[in-house]
């Protein structure tokens, strides 16, 4: 056993598992945070995808030990103040969704795109980007044409604010 | 999974240490290969000394030609590296195409050629540069260090702690990717020093791993070019066969991603 502590949406929360655990497991059942979905459990689908530092990974294929001491994001930590995050918000509009199961992942894997390639993002790249990520219900089309109206969104309003 | 035991080194002579201290230990880097095998129960490490955070190896230095990796440095780091880009464009874009992003945000160079999985991508790269594996204790040169599938030079208890080359005059990397896995069907990595020294490695393809290939270096050095390649034959004795492609498609294959890889050598 293992205590293990880090930064999830803003808040420092800590817990025993075992060494084996799970980031995936650790976020879903200690903190019952259960945004996060386990899809393949073989590091293919994608809708595990937290991001850990900054930067998107495959909670169901990194031990919580390995988290210890860093700063997680989930689906849950994106929307603030009861408003969704845009990228959340672009799904909705576009219908970026069908049965639902892999939007999480889907959703964090384009805030992390969009982090990456800012507005400069084109239907190619973010069908590349998406390689990790798979849609069983395959509503590939509507996810990409709400990645693309979220970076034209965000990236319209850095512009805007600077 | 099994049960094991974590621990995070601080440093290279920690990260030993406690590797020797352990039974049946592992280093685990990104964990990208290692996790997953262990959750099939395909791997049972008594215990795991991580190594991700080890401040001595992480990053790239370049010292005029000379190109240093850290053992830690992720796929991610070197594929958004401007200085590789400008010295070294291949290896960048052999990074960039590795998994997907959230493999390429974990998974590291060290983890990779430590594991010299037989269609993994980096192994051809340090066999066509001529890469030294630098360890807690000996350098290797790539040449004696990939020993066969899944198996190596190292022996029990060593750590790849970075990997060191000269960038050379002209390098290019192509795969053509398995259409489920994306893990190489054949990868070959070509490199032309200034010279005109040329070595081809490659990858996915061998029955024994990465491998380098005389007749193609021997045609590419007479000419480079992908014309250059069109009477070269390669013998599918020693190649893998599975579902996905027999040793005669491999075979093929070696010399059409060979002609692509000096063809996006020769557009850097």
């Amino acid at each position: 056993m293992a205590k293990i502590t880090m930064t999830v949406n803003g808040r420092q929360v800590s817990g025993q598992c075992d060494d084996r655990t799970l980031l995936v497991h650790f976020i879903r059942e200690n903190l019952g945070l259960t945004g996060t979905h386990v899809g393949c459990d073989t590091s293919q689908c994608g809708t595990c995808v937290v991001h850990m530092d900054g930067k998107s990974v495959k909670s169901c294929s990194t031990l919580a030990a390995q988290a210890a001491g860093s700063d997680i994001t989930t689906i849950e930590g994106l929307a603030a103040n009861g408003e969704l995050h845009p990228v959340q918000a672009a799904f909705k509009a576009n219908h970026g969704l069908q049965c639902g199961f892999c939007t999480p992942g889907m959703v964090m894997t384009a805030v992390d795109m969009i982090r990456r390639h800012g507005g400069q993002l084109d239907e190619a790249t973010v069908r590349a980007e998406l390689e990790g990520n798979i849609c069983r219900c395959t509503g590939y089309h509507n996810i990409v044409k709400s990645i693309l109206a979220a970076a034209a969104e965000m990236g319209g309003a850095r512009v805007a604010a600077e | 999974m099994y049960e094991t035991h974590y621990h995070r080194a601080s440093s290279i002579q920690d990260a030993v240490k406690l590797r020797q201290a352990a039974g049946e230990g592992k280093y685990l880097s990104g964990g990208m290969t290692l996790i997953p095998t262990m959750k099939q129960r395909l791997a049972a490490p008594s215990d795991l000394v991580d190594v991700r955070q080890v401040p001595e190896m992480k990053g790239i230095s370049v010292s005029g030609r000379t190109v240093r990796i850290g053992a830690a440095t992720t796929h991610f780091d070197v594929a958004s590296s401007s200085e590789l880009a400008a010295l070294c464009p291949a290896i960048s874009g052999l990074a960039s195409h590795i998994g997907d992003p959230h493999v390429r945000h974990m998974g590291t160079i060290g983890g990779s050629i430590a594991n010299n999985d037989p269609a993994a991508d980096y192994p051809s790269a340090m066999l066509a540069l001529d890469a030294t594996i630098i360890t807690d204790r000996r350098e290797i040169a790539a040449g004696d260090f990939f020993t066969g599938l899944f198996e190596t030079a190292l022996e029990d208890g060593e750590l790849v702690t970075a990997v060191t080359f000269e960038a050379p005059a002209k390098a290019g990397y192509q795969k053509f990717a398995n259409p489920a896995s994306r893990y190489a069907m054949t990868g070959v990595f070509v490199v032309r020093r200034d010279n005109g020294d040329v070595r081809v490695a490659v990858t996915g393809a061998g029955s024994n791993g990465v491998f380098r290939h005389e007749g193609i270096e021997a045609a590419l050095s007479a000419q480079w070019s992908p014309d250059a390649l069109a009477n070269v034959t390669v013998d599918p004795s020693d190649l893998l066969s599975d579902i996905h492609a027999d040793a005669t498609y491999r075979a093929n294959l070696v010399k059409v991603m060979a002609k692509r890889a000096v063809a996006a050598a020769r557009a850097d």
